[in-house]
């Protein structure tokens, strides 16, 4: 910050004390930025580096196969590509695909990845050009989809909708998305405090090789390494001497020579003396005795030293790279370590885990090359496999491994992962489940909160509060409002509207970049100056660069290089003071977001370039370019100066917020006032948002989902907000304008029930339409037999369809249109009774299946399918509608947590009416505001009804939208109350209203959980095979539980009859015949073990009581029942 | 109640509209509910009190004042507008053919909610159970329309209204199919839509609605479609009172109070002088509460017994029709129960 502060020297008292000019409707850089960036451009960027760049990199990485059978034989991978996506129509022959048709297909977006290859057959040497080895799922509007750089003209003749956001893959039909996952940032020192209160340091490294987390540890005053490859803790002067730095001055001097790090350290070197060690060889020595035994398979047998050395060398703190042995800068690294944790003893400053500069987010692309590399060694150590198999063997062909290529591991690998969310990765040791999910498509709001979705590593079972609650750092880059409520509370949480997730970066100029503005080579230094006062430690991404003398100036100098665009504007640069640090980073999953810088008490941009922005002739870029805008992380933002608004610029200033709002994520966008409700019920809306029904993208009436909501008639809302037109919440809106009053009205509006006016619902209010589907697939079988689909059977008397056929169509397919009753049969299918076997075949006449509907409520045939899927079987889609209008018990939702079901439907002549006629659509009672302090509710009403006499929307903007005073100035204009209360009549009596009511638009939402799906009574009905006991649950037409607490009630009220008919009669009484003599159950009235009948006497029990006196004799236990007469 | 007598006629008369409530809000309009107050009804003065005036009429809504009657009654009035009038609305869609986006359901609701221009009083109620339709309860209409690429049009227009024939379906296009003897009966009564635009549905080149409908008569309180009225509802007269004379800036301040009109200052021997001039056209905000030294100065209040009725039809009958035809329905009410009456002391 004094970087800057030092800008302001040249300004004159007048000029510092001047009014800082607003800019005028800054905001507009925010829908240039998303215009740019879009709201999973985080998503979509990851990819496309994956497919275009890193995809490259691991190629690289093991692009020779060579085999141990014949030493000439190699194979080399020249280049690899991702292709663009098809779909294989006959042997051979391609065809682009649409991501569409993969949905009503179920087949997988994906192209072919091809290489090109150099190998040998025999003594000649081969390229080959363009040879698929598998297929790569792609992600919807990447670099390679179809739809990238489509006019939504062409995007409707795709039938994909223009505001999908993409971000996702579809994967045998479905749409999956990969989380993004939130975990602590590799490569760096964290030091922190243990349960005993000992500080230690940790450090997870991880490189494309290895991963592996070392940890420092302070045990009676003496420093130990930690690491799983080690048995036991090893002495951190022994690890100093088996990496060559034997004396140890030499070590005290890395570590720092102040009189209390010395006190500190001498422990260790006195322990080091101790065990008698002195030399690099005799540390080896002592460390090869530690090391823990690694199953070893082939290689030359190493020496226990060797061992010792290799682990040094590669597996403790992976990532600083050593070279030729030489460990120097892992000496230095681990100096520096001892030290941090010497320091922070003192003083207590420990880091903190859950800061967000600690931690870094796992992309799409991130995990899919994780996944991809495995795949791709797999594929390799299977060529190799094959190789050293077939090679020695003389054949008449020689050996081409291109015949051995099989494109169906990788393309399984890739489709099974991304299919099932499981991430096992035995090379990394990672096995994750639940990576991705199904992408939510009640709402275009559930889709693109799914977008923006990060979840967290950390166990969910685990009770502790730090990593759950709100972080400070997260200000600006995650959503304060948006997390689900319950077990994942705080660890699942959304990105704010203009958070970027950065993507790696090529370090190497870099590096240059800061040798040249003048940081000393670690290598080159003695190591006592690491530890002097002038000087700042360098880092790059966790390694240790070097020292510089001037900080300030190098800091200074970095940020002017990257504003002019000689850096990649995401490499971000900050001093840590305490630690007498200057972090660089450049590594990818990184949070940032722009701001508007200021230079000498400034902004830069000014209403002249938001002019230009509004005409066209800039866009985001041009801010960044001319360094007006620049992206900030969480580290780099904790060492500038952001002032929220303009006003509050002094001369330290450094950065200028664009909009206080994008703090918010997407759903907590979509309320209206949310900085007046109480924090909770905005976290309760964000959850809500996602079950609101209404319409979920242009493309809607194409798609043939297993279960969609929409809304009849969905509205914009009359209070929006700036996140609502930027998310294109107005074009796909989920809900609509109610009118309500806020009064009590007949009891039946108590615990927020809600009262619907009978004829609102009459003109289309809430009507929502639910779509399911049906599908089937006929199939061939190995015995060339196959499903076939029969026509509608008919009546023998009538010559008419029987009752079950009657909607089928001649093709033994339902027709549109039709209307589909309970046990009706959509699809005629009927499959062959054999299949295996291939010689007996010809059973062409198989029995009939069907398809049939088993639900109460009616549906409708709204259009069928009839296409093929990947497996080239015959695939039918039907898609069958229903339309509901609400009744009661209907879930509704206004945007401020607020929900509340229909608790009676009043006709409209019972509606209380104001002056000018109006009848509420909904009554809501008053109780509802007090406890929750909802009052942007409140202001929405207000807001809504002056929108509404002035035929215009208001917003409802976070930390803006429009005043309460304006909004009760228009209300008194048109003649109303300034408190929206107004005088009303009774319905039912026809007198006013003792009280005014407060009266007008609010905005609702349908939710998805309806009565009629709910809905559910039994008084016989199936029961379980295996206990003759009611099924379980709505969808089997199961019993209702008279659980333990209630057996309680009974039991302590003694009414024994009534449990009796309950537990027994009416669930699994069972007549029994047991023998007196033995104890045994008999049956029909015979004992099997006495072999008589004379003392067999006939009981009533449950039959499950019955199952476990079997069961238990099944394992040697003999139940016996004592027989004797009541009345003896 | 125990009204000082000297307010007893304001309680009964007037609503006061106070700062935090309405007061007097009940009716006490019955005999003996203050001591030593003559309130039995009598024809007589019933006759005389009562009155009605029109105060505006035109096609499709009137405004009249009902004045010197009890709630409850107006309030009757207001319900049987509502609900009870009935009128012909479209109840059966047969849908031969529907290839266009809109889902059946939909475009059937959206057929139902049209005000079918056909006069109700000459129709029957359909008997329950009945599937077909006579030409006494059943009024016919179809809709057959298909959407077809305009040959005329020019080539590089993306306008749908240049390119396509027919991709709006508009209510036009239901067109009437008498049967019986109803083309002679309703010759001259032109039965269809009252509005000709409104939308249905839009089409694209090869979509197509083949539907036949049938309206029946029914009335409001089983679907609001039925409903003859937009809407139909009273508030009572407003009436402001001015305690005490407001002068200067005071007056100034109390008009823009009210709505145009209601308070008008007058030039009053140099005094600039507050006078209410016509309380009915004020709206009831309330504003003059929020003035500290104005609230106490003027008196709002309603007047009970005066009720400004305002019916806004849907354009199937005229409004004045409406009202005599509730009236016809709330005489037929309590003829009825007259009539139950009547019959319960027989038993």
């Amino acid at each position: 910050m004094e970087v800057f502060g030092e800008e302001c020297v040249g300004m004159t008292p007048q000029q510092l004390a001047a009014p800082v000019n607003t800019v005028e409707e800054k905001w507009k850089l925010l829908p240039a930025f998303l215009k740019v960036k879009g709201l999973v451009k985080q998503h979509i960027d990851s990819f496309n580096y994956f497919i275009n760049v890193e995809i490259k990199k691991i190629m690289k990485a093991n692009e020779k196969i060579t085999s141990d059978a014949d030493p000439m034989w190699y194979l080399k991978y020249l280049n690899i590509y991702v292709g663009m996506p098809d779909v294989e129509e006959s042997f051979n022959v391609t065809r682009p695909v649409s991501p569409h048709e993969c949905r009503l297909r179920e087949m997988t977006y994906s192209a072919p990845i091809t290489v090109d290859i150099e190998y040998t057959r025999g003594s000649q040497r081969i390229i080959r050009n363009a040879l698929p080895i598998g297929r790569m799922p792609i992600m919807l509007r990447s670099s390679n989809c179809v739809l990238t750089g489509k006019t939504p003209v062409e995007f409707s003749k795709l039938n994909e909708c223009p505001l999908d956001p993409g971000g996702y893959f579809i994967v045998k039909g479905q749409e999956k998305v990969i989380l993004i996952q939130e975990q602590l940032s590799k490569n760096r020192i964290i030091v922190e405090q243990d349960r005993k209160g000992a500080v230690g340091a940790s450090v997870t490294s991880s490189t494309h090789e290895k991963k592996s987390r070392t940890n420092m540890i302070v045990k009676q005053g003496r420093f130990y390494l930690r690491h799983n490859t080690l048995s036991e803790d090893a002495p951190i002067a022994i690890i100093f001497k088996a990496m060559g730095v034997e004396s140890d001055q030499e070590i005290v001097q890395m570590i720092g020579t102040e009189e209390h790090v010395m006190a500190a350290f001498a422990p260790s070197l006195e322990e080091c003396q101790k065990a008698q060690i002195f030399t690099q060889t005799q540390a080896l020595k002592y460390i090869g005795n530690k090391v823990r035994r690694q199953r070893m398979w082939g290689g030359p047998k190493k020496t226990k030293m060797e061992e010792a050395r290799e682990l040094l060398a590669s597996t403790v703190l992976t990532h600083v790279p050593v070279k030729e042995f030489n460990f120097r800068a892992k000496c230095i690294y681990l100096a520096v370590m001892v030290r941090r944790v010497i320091l922070a003893q003192g003083d207590n400053k420990v880091d903190d885990r859950d800061y967000y500069g600690n931690k870094r987010l796992e992309l799409a692309g991130q995990l899919l090359s994780l996944l991809f590399e495995d795949l791709f060694k797999k594929f390799n150590s299977e060529l190799k496999k094959i190789a050293d198999q077939i090679i020695p063997k003389q054949r008449a062909a020689q050996f081409d491994v291109v015949k051995h290529m099989r494109q169906d591991q990788v393309t399984n690998g890739m489709v099974n992962a991304i299919s099932t969310g499981n991430w096992s990765l035995k090379r990394f040791k990672m096995d994750r489940q639940g990576v991705t999910q199904v992408l939510s498509r009640l709402s275009y709001i559930s889709a693109l909160g799914m977008m923006t979705r990060i979840s967290s590593q950390f166990e969910k079972t685990r009770k502790v509060s730090g990593p759950r609650s709100l972080q400070p750092s997260q200000w600006g880059m995650l959503c304060p409002s948006d997390t689900p409520e319950g077990e994942a509370c705080g660890l699942v949480k959304n990105l704010a509207l203009m958070t970027h997730i950065t993507t790696d970066m090529e370090d190497g100029p870099i590096i240059k970049l800061a040798f040249n503005l003048g940081v000393e080579d670690v290598n080159l230094l003695c190591g006592e100056e690491l530890s002097y006062p002038s000087v700042f430690l360098v880092f790059l991404n966790g390694n240790i660069l070097g020292v510089i003398r001037d900080h300030q100036k190098l800091v200074h100098t970095f940020r002017l290089m990257r504003r002019a665009g000689f850096i990649n504007e995401f490499v971000s640069i900050s001093t840590n003071l305490t630690d007498r640090c200057v972090y660089i980073s450049s590594d990818g999953g990184r949070l940032c977001r722009p701001y508007i810088i200021v230079k000498r008490g400034q902004p830069a941009v000014k209403t002249r370039h938001i002019e230009e922005l509004t005409q066209g002739y800039r866009n985001f870029e041009d801010f960044l370019h001319e360094s007006l805008v620049e992206y900030l992380d969480v580290n780099e933002e904790n060492d500038c100066q952001i002032a929220l608004y303009e006003h509050m610029i002094t001369k330290d200033t450094t950065h200028l917020e664009i909009e206080p709002f994008t703090l918010l994520g997407v759903c907590a966008g979509l309320i209206p006032y949310p900085h007046h409700n109480q924090s909770p019920r905005n976290t309760y809306q964000c959850a809500m948002g996602k079950q609101a029904m209404g319409t979920i993208g242009y493309n809607q009436r194409n798609r043939i989902d297993t279960l969609m909501y929409l809304l009849g008639y969905p509205q914009k809302p009359m209070v929006k907000t700036k996140t609502i037109e930027l998310i294109d919440f107005e074009k796909l809106p989920a809900g609509q304008n109610a009118t309500v009053a806020v009064m009590s009205y007949s009891g039946y509006d108590i615990e927020d029930a809600l009262v619907l006016n009978k004829a609102s619902l009459d003109r289309g209010f809430g009507r929502c339409l639910v779509y399911k589907n049906a599908k089937c697939t006929l199939r061939r079988y190995t015995n060339q037999t196959f499903d076939k689909v029969m026509g509608p059977m008919l009546d023998a008397a009538t010559h008419k369809p029987i009752w079950r056929h009657s909607i089928l169509d001649a093709d033994g397919i339902c027709s549109p249109g039709e209307k589909v009753e309970n046990k009706q049969v959509l699809v005629n299918k009927s499959m062959p009774t054999v299949t295996q076997t291939p010689l007996e075949g010809s059973t062409q006449s198989g029995q009939p299946q069907y398809r049939d509907v088993q639900r109460l409520d009616r549906l409708d045939v709204e259009k069928v399918m009839i296409s093929s899927n990947a497996e080239d079987a015959f695939l039918i889609k039907i898609l069958l509608r229903q339309t509901r209008r609400p009744e009661i018990g209907d879930k509704f939702s206004s945007r401020h947590g607020q929900k509340g079901v229909c608790g009676l439907i009043v006709p409209q002549e019972d509606m209380p009416f104001c002056d000018s006629g109006i009848c509420p659509d909904i009554i809501m009672n008053p109780h509802g505001y007090p406890s929750r302090m909802t009052v942007g509710k409140l202001i929405e009403l207000l807001a809504g009804k002056a929108g509404v006499l002035d035929g215009r929307f208001h917003y409802g903007t976070a930390f803006g939208g429009s005043k309460v005073k304006d909004v009760c100035e228009d209300l008194i204009r048109h003649g109303y109350n300034y408190q929206g209360k107004d005088y009303v009549t009774s319905g039912i009596t026809g007198e006013p209203l003792e009280a005014y009511i407060y009266f007008g638009p609010v905005y609702y939402q349908k939710l998805k959980h309806m009565v009629l799906d709910k809905m559910h009574a039994r008084a016989r009905g199936p029961r379980a095979v295996l206990t003759r006991q009611p099924t379980e649950g709505r969808s089997r037409d199961g019993g209702l539980r008279l659980g333990e607490m209630e057996r309680d009630c009974l039991i302590g009220y003694g009414a024994s009859m009534l449990l009796l008919e309950r537990l027994m009669i009416s669930s699994d009484a069972f007549e029994v015949d047991v023998c007196g003599q033995c104890g045994l159950l008999g049956y029909s009235g015979w004992c099997h073990y006495c072999k008589s009948s004379c003392h067999v006497s006939s009981l009533r029990i449950p039959y499950a009581c019955k199952l476990l006196f079997q069961e238990l004799q099944s394992m040697n236990i003999v139940p016996r029942l004592k027989l004797s007469r009541y009345n003896e | 109640m125990a009204a000082p007598m000297s307010n007893v006629e304001e309680i009964r008369n007037r609503v006061i509209l106070g700062e935090f409530g309405v007061r007097n809000v009940h009716t006490t309009d019955f005999p003996g509910n203050y001591p030593g107050y003559d309130d039995t009804w009598n024809l007589k003065k019933f006759e005389q009190n009562f009155k009605i005036d029109i105060i505006q009429m035109d096609e499709n809504t009137l405004e009249f004042d009902m004045v010197g009657i009890d709630a409850a009654i107006a309030n009757a009035f207001r319900r049987i507008l509502l609900a009870e009038v009935p009128t012909m609305a479209v109840e059966k869609v047969f849908i031969y053919n529907n290839t266009s986006i809109i889902q059946d359901e939909i475009l059937a609701h959206r057929l139902g909610l049209i005000p079918i221009k056909a006069d109700p009083r000459l129709f029957e109620y359909r008997n329950a159970g009945d599937e077909e339709g006579t030409e006494i309860d059943t009024i016919q209409l179809q809709l057959k329309i298909k959407c077809t690429r305009n040959p005329r049009a020019t080539k590089d227009s993306s306008d749908p209204s240049e390119l396509y024939l027919n991709h709006m379906v508009y209510s036009k296009d239901m067109k009437w199919v008498p049967i019986g003897n109803q083309a002679d009966v309703f010759a001259d009564a032109s039965i269809g839509p009252v509005h000709d635009d409104i939308l249905l549905a839009q089409l694209r080149p090869g979509q197509e609605l083949d539907i036949v409908m049938h309206c029946v008569k029914g009335i409001g309180k089983d679907h609001a479609k039925f409903s003859p009225v937009a809407t139909a509802s009273y508030r009572l007269l407003p009436e402001v009172t001015l305690l005490e004379p407001v002068e200067g800036e005071k007056a100034e301040r109390l008009k823009r109070c009210f709505s145009p009109g209601v308070v008008e200052v007058e030039d009053c021997g140099g005094k600039r002088v507050a006078k209410v001039v016509n309380s009915r056209l004020d709206t009831c905000s309330r504003e003059v509460l929020r003035h500290d030294d104005l609230k106490n100065l003027v008196k709002l209040g309603r007047v009970r017994d005066h009720f400004i009725f305002s019916v806004e039809s849907t354009g199937i009958l005229a409004p004045e029709v409406l009202v005599s035809e509730a009236i016809k329905v709330l005489m037929a009410k309590c003829q009825k129960f007259l009539s139950e009456l009547d019959s319960a002391e027989m038993e």
